[in-house]
C-alpha cells in the first residue's frame, strides 16, 4: 500500500504523554522546526517543549468581539433612531440602557464565531488529505497512541539521522511516511468540489431574486407566499354567513335594548314627529339663524346638489349624465312653486333626507341630525329665492340691484305669497299617522298627495 | 505543580486510554441497539407524533385552540418556553462555569448536558413561535431592509429575546460541535480501522480532517477556554433577558428587580435535575458506571441542593417585597399567588422545589440512585409549576376585577407540550446512540494517566 512516492516524513511512536513531551523537548533542541506531535487529547507541557508561539487567536477574537459591538450598537441606533425614529412612550430616541442587552449579545455572538471559525481556520482544518492518515499506526492517535512526525523538508532532516534521534528520545518505533504517487489523492473529489460549488450558487439564487426586486420596478402585485393576509377569513358588512340561523353576517340590534348614547329620544328632533304628526315648525332645541342657513347650504352642497342641483331643481350632474347616456332618471325638482315639497311638513322633509324615498337614499348614517334640520331649513331659503318677485326685495335693497326686464312669473298663481317662510308655511294635509322609527330602507313614507 | 509524577510499567497508560475509548465507543458501535433504547425511542416518537398534530391543527386554526384568553394571553407557551430555556441552562453551566472553575468532574456529563442544552432550546424555541400565530412570518422579526421600511423595535425585550436566545443556540451548538471533533475523529478512525467505509466518509467529513496534533491542540484550547468564557456570561444574560419579558411590565407578581437572579437560579436548579434524569437510567444501560461516578453524581445533588434554596429565598423574598412595599396591588398579587385560585400549583411548586429538594442533606439520599432519580422527576415538575404559577396567576388576577378569568389547558396545549417532550427524547436518544455521548478526549485529559512517565526532574504536569 505504502509506495513509490516521495518521502514525506517519518513518525515515532512513544508510550506515554510523559515521553513524548521528552521526545519533542531533544528534538527541538536538535535544531528541527518541521516536526508536530500527535496525541489523543491536549497533552500538558507539550507547548513549551515543542516551542508553540502562543496563538494570535484570543486578539482576532477580541476583534470580532468589538465588531460586534460596534455593529450591534450601531443597528440599533441606525434603525430605531436614526432611518425611522421611533417614540415610544414619550421616551428619548437614543437612549443607551435599552440596548445594552442587544449589544452585549450581538459582542458574544460575533466574538463566539471569530472563535470558532477562526480556531478552524488557522489549524489549517478542515483538510480533506494528510500523508500521516496512510499509515495505520496513525489511525490511533485518536485513542492511545503518541507519536511524533517529522517532515522531510526540515533542512535538518536526514533519514538515518532523524530516525535515530527519535528512537534514542525512547521510541517504541519508527516508521517512514512516503506520499501517495497519485496526486489526486491529494485534492479533494471532484464531485464533492462540484457539488459544494453548485450548492453554494444555488443558495445564491433567492438573494439575487431579492437584490433584483429591490433595483427593478413592477406594477405587478406582490407575490404572496402566504396569502393569509390577503384573504381573511372576516366578514364584511351584510355578507352571508351560515353561523347564524337568519344567514346573515350582521348582528341587528337585540329587542328591547338600546345602545349605548342612541335613545334618541326626543321625537321631533329626530324624527321629525310632533304630537303623532310631521311637524311644522323646527325642533326647539335649534337657533334659526342665518348661520344656520349657511351651515344648511355647505352641507346641501355637498349632499343633495349632486342630484338636485344647486337651484334645487333637480337637475344636478347626476341626473345629467343619466340623461347623457339617454336614461331618464329624475331627481324630484325641490323648489317648484305649489309642488309637493313646498307643501310638505318641514318634518315629513326631514324624514325624506333620513330615510330616503323611493330610488333616493337615506342620508340618517351621513349626515348628523342637526345638519339635516339645516338643510331643511336651507331648503325652505332655497324654496323662497327661487320664486321670489320683486316685491320680496327690500326697498333699500332695489335701488342697488341690476334691474332686467320685470317678468312676472309666468309659474302658478300667486307665486310671491305662495312661498311660506320657512317656519311658518301653509299647511297641507298633514299626515294622518306618519310611520313612526325608521325600520330599514325607505319604510317611512307617508302619502302627501 | 509538584505532584510526584506516576510511574507506570510500559503500555499500562495506553491501556487506560484505550479503555475509555471501547466503554464510550460500544454505545454507538453495538450492532444491534439496546431494546430498552429502542422502546424508548418507540414512546418519545409517539409523542413527537402527538406534538406534530397539535401544532398542524394549531396552524391551520389559529392560536384559538389554546387555552389562552385575552385576560390570559400568556400562558403553556410561554411557560413552556421559559422552562426549557432553563433546563438548557444546566449544560452550558456544566461545559462553561465548571470548565473555568476547574472541575474536572464535568467532563464525564458535559457532552451528554451540551446536547441536553442544543434539544432543550431548540424545544424552547418553538413556543414563542408558534405563539406569534403565523410562524412562517417569524423573520420579520430579525432586521432586514423591507418594502414596509420598517426596523424591529429594539427597545422591546420581546426583541432582546430574539437576539438573546439565537446567540444562544447558536453558541450552544459550536461549542458542543467543537467539543465533538476530536471524539467524532475517534469514530472515524475506528470506523475506518473495521472497515466501514461509508461512516468512516460520514465521521470523516464531520471531524474535519483532525489529526489530533499540539498544534492544533493548542489553538483548540484556547478557543475552548474563550468560548467557555463567553458562554458563561451568556448564559447568565440569556436567563434574565428571559426574566426580563416579565421584570419590565407594570404587572404585580412581574414587575420586580429579583427576576434575573431568581430566574437564573432556577434555570440551574431545573437543568441539574434533568441531567441527572437524563443520565441515572442511561448510565445504568450502558454501563458507564465507572465513567460517570458516584462522586459526580453526588455533586450535582450538591447543586440540586444549594441551587433550590436559592429558590426558596426568592419565594421568599417576593413576600416579603410584597408587604414591605406597602403596595395594595402587590401585596394582593402574592396573597392571591398562595391562596387563589391555583393555590394547588402553588403549592405544587414550593413542595417540590423547596422542601422535597432538602432530602439531598443526607449522604444516604445523595447516594441512592433510584431515589435521586424520583426526587428530580419532582424537581422536573416544581420548576414547570414555578413558571406556571408566575405568569398565569398574575395574568389571571390583575388590576382590572372585570378582567379576571382562570386558565385551563386544552388538549392542544397538552399535545405541543408532550410534544416537545416527544422531541427533546427522540433526539437525545439518537444523540445517544450515533455520537460519542462522553467527551473522550477530554476524560482521557483529566486522567492521572494522562502525566504519566512526566519527566523524572519534575517541573510539568
Ligand atoms: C343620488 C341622487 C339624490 C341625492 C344625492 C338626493 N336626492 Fe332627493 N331625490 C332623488 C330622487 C331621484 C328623488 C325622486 C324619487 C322618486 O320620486 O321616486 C328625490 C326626491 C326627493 C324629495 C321628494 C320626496 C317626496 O316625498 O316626494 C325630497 C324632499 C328630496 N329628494 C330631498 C333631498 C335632499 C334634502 C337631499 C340632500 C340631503 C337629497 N334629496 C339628495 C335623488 C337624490
Amino acid at each position: 500500500m505504502l509506495g513509490d512516492g516521495a518521502l514525506y516524513g517519518v513518525l515515532a511512536e512513544y508510550d506515554t504523554p510523559g515521553e513524548l513531551i521528552e521526545a519533542a523537548r531533544k528534538v527541538r533542541d536538535a535544531g528541527y522546526t518541521e516536526f508536530d506531535c500527535f496525541s489523543p487529547f491536549p497533552v500538558h507541557g507539550i507547548d513549551e517543549a515543542m516551542g508553540i508561539k502562543r496563538t494570535i487567536l484570543p486578539l482576532l477574537i477580541f476583534g470580532g468581539g468589538f465588531a460586534g459591538l460596534l455593529g450591534g450598537i450601531l443597528l440599533q441606533w441606525w434603525t430605531n433612531a436614526y432611518n425611522w425614529p421611533w417614540n415610544i412612550a414619550g421616551k428619548p430616541e437614543w437612549s443607551i440602557p435599552a440596548n445594552v442587552p442587544i449589544a452585549f449579545e450581538t459582542t458574544i455572538l460575533l466574538s463566539v464565531l471569530t472563535a470558532f471559525f477562526g480556531m478552524w481556520m488557522l489549524n489549517k482544518l478542515p483538510q480533506v488529505w494528510h500523508p500521516f492518515f496512510r499509515l495505520e499506526r496513525f489511525g490511533r492517535v485518536t485513542d492511545d497512541a503518541f507519536l511524533l512526525g517529522i517532515e522531510a523538508r526540515d533542512r535538518r532532516f536526514d533519514s538515518v539521522a532523524t530516525t535515530q534521534l527519535l528512537k534514542d528520545a525512547g521510541a517504541i518505533a519508527v516508521e517512514n511516511c512516503h506520499l501517495d504517487p497519485d496526486p489526486a489523492s491529494r485534492t479533494m473529489p471532484g464531485w464533492i468540489t462540484a457539488f459544494i460549488v453548485s450548492s453554494t450558487a444555488f443558495a445564491l439564487i433567492p438573494f439575487a431574486i431579492a437584490a433584483k426586486a429591490r433595483n427593478s420596478h413592477s406594477s405587478e402585485p406582490h407575490i404572496h407566499v402566504f396569502p393569509d393576509m390577503d384573504f381573511q377569513p372576516k366578514y364584511k358588512a351584510d355578507a352571508a354567513s351560515d353561523l347564524f340561523p337568519d344567514g346573515r353576517a350582521n348582528r341587528g340590534q337585540l329587542a328591547e335594548t338600546v345602545a349605548r348614547g342612541s335613545l334618541n329620544a326626543d321625537d321631533t328632533f329626530y324624527r321629525g314627529i310632533e304630537g303623532g304628526k310631521w311637524t311644522e315648525g323646527f325642533p326647539k332645541q335649534l337657533e334659526i339663524s342665518e348661520q344656520l342657513v349657511r351651515r344648511g347650504q355647505i352641507r346641501y352642497n355637498i349632499y343633495c346638489a349632486p342630484c338636485h342641483g344647486y337651484d334645487g331643481r333637480g337637475s344636478g350632474p347626476v341626473p345629467q349624465r343619466v340623461a347623457a347616456g339617454g336614461g331618464a332618471w329624475d331627481a324630484r325638482n325641490l323648489v317648484q312653486a305649489g309642488g309637493p315639497v313646498v307643501k310638505m311638513p318641514n318634518g315629513q322633509l326631514f324624514n325624506t333626507i333620513s330615510n330616503g324615498y323611493n330610488t333616493m337614499m337615506g342620508y340618517a348614517h351621513q349626515i348628523p341630525p342637526a345638519d339635516r334640520w339645516a338643510i331643511v331649513l336651507y331648503t325652505r331659503a332655497l324654496q323662497r329665492s327661487q320664486n321670489a318677485a320683486v316685491d320680496d326685495v327690500p326697498q333699500e335693497e332695489l335701488g342697488r340691484m341690476p334691474m332686467p326686464q320685470m317678468q312676472t312669473p309666468a309659474a302658478p298663481a300667486g307665486a310671491g305669497s305662495a312661498a311660506p317662510a320657512a317656519p311658518t308655511g301653509s299647511a297641507p294635509a298633514a299626515p294622518a299617522t306618519p310611520a313612526p322609527a325608521p325600520a330599514a330602507g325607505s319604510a317611512a313614507q307617508p302619502e302627501n298627495k | 505543580m509538584a505532584t510526584e509524577p506516576v510511574i507506570y510499567e510500559p503500555g499500562k497508560a495506553r491501556e487506560a486510554f484505550r479503555a475509555v475509548t471501547r466503554d464510550v465507543a460500544w454505545v454507538a458501535e453495538a450492532p444491534k441497539p439496546h431494546k430498552a433504547w429502542l422502546g424508548a425511542l418507540g414512546v418519545s416518537m409517539l409523542m413527537l407524533a402527538i406534538g406534530v398534530y397539535s401544532i398542524f391543527v394549531l396552524l391551520t386554526t389559529g392560536i384559538g385552540v389554546w387555552g389562552n384568553s385575552n385576560t390570559v394571553g400568556w400562558a403553556w407557551d410561554i411557560t413552556n418556553f421559559v422552562w426549557w430555556i432553563g433546563i438548557g441552562h444546566a449544560g452550558t453551566l456544566i461545559s462553561a462555569v465548571l470548565y473555568l472553575t476547574r472541575q474536572s468532574w464535568r467532563v464525564s456529563i458535559n457532552r451528554a448536558a451540551e446536547a441536553m442544552t442544543i434539544f432543550a432550546v431548540m424545544c424552547a424555541g418553538l413556543f414563542p413561535l408558534l405563539h406569534t400565530g403565523r410562524p412562517w412570518f417569524a423573520w420579520w422579526m430579525l432586521p432586514h431592509p423591507n418594502d414596509m421600511d420598517m426596523w424591529p423595535q429594539f427597545r422591546s425585550p420581546l426583541m432582546w429575546d430574539v437576539f438573546a436566545v439565537s446567540t444562544y443556540m447558536t453558541t450552544s451548538i459550536l461549542f458542543w460541535y467543537m467539543g465533538l471533533v476530536p471524539d467524532l475523529a475517534t469514530f472515524r478512525d475506528r470506523c475506518a480501522a473495521r472497515g466501514e467505509k461509508l461512516k468512516a466518509i460520514i465521521y470523516g467529513a464531520l471531524s474535519l480532517g483532525w489529526r489530533g496534533s499540539a498544534r492544533n491542540w493548542h489553538r483548540y484550547e484556547r478557543a475552548y477556554l474563550i468560548l467557555a468564557g463567553l458562554a458563561t456570561p451568556l448564559v447568565f444574560s440569556v436567563h434574565s433577558v428571559v426574566s426580563f419579558d416579565f421584570a419590565t411590565s407594570q404587572l404585580p407578581g412581574w414587575h420586580t428587580t429579583i427576576f434575573p437572579p431568581y430566574f437564573v437560579a432556577g434555570a440551574i436548579f431545573s437543568g441539574f435535575a434533568m441531567v441527572l434524569t437524563l443520565l441515572l437510567p442511561l448510565r445504568h444501560l450502558f454501563n458507564l458506571k465507572h465513567i460517570i461516578k458516584e462522586e459526580h453524581i453526588e455533586a450535582m445533588c450538591k447543586i440540586l441542593l444549594a441551587t433550590g434554596m436559592m429558590v426558596g429565598l426568592a419565594y421568599a423574598t417576593e413576600f416579603f417585597i410584597a408587604w414591605y412595599s406597602g403596595n395594595l396591588y402587590e401585596k394582593f398579587a402574592f396573597v392571591n399567588r398562595a391562596f387563589g385560585p391555583f393555590w394547588w400549583a402553588y403549592f405544587a411548586m414550593v413542595s417540590c422545589n423547596v422542601l422535597i429538594p432538602q432530602a439531598f442533606w443526607f449522604k444516604m439520599v445523595r447516594r441512592n440512585v433510584v431515589l435521586i432519580f424520583i426526587l428530580c422527576i419532582f424537581v422536573n415538575i416544581g420548576m414547570w409549576f414555578e413558571r406556571f404559577v408566575i405568569i398565569a396567576t398574575s395574568l389571571a388576577r390583575s388590576f382590572l376585577p372585570a378582567t379576571w378569568s382562570y386558565f385551563t389547558p386544552t388538549i392542544y396545549d397538552i399535545g405541543l407540550f408532550i410534544g416537545t417532550l416527544g422531541l427533546f427524547g427522540t433526539l437525545f436518544l439518537l444523540f445517544f446512540r450515533y455520537v460519542p455521548v462522553i467527551a473522550m478526549s477530554e476524560v482521557k485529559g483529566a486522567m492521572p494517566e494522562a502525566h504519566a512517565g512526566g519527566p523524572s526532574k519534575g517541573g510539568h504536569h
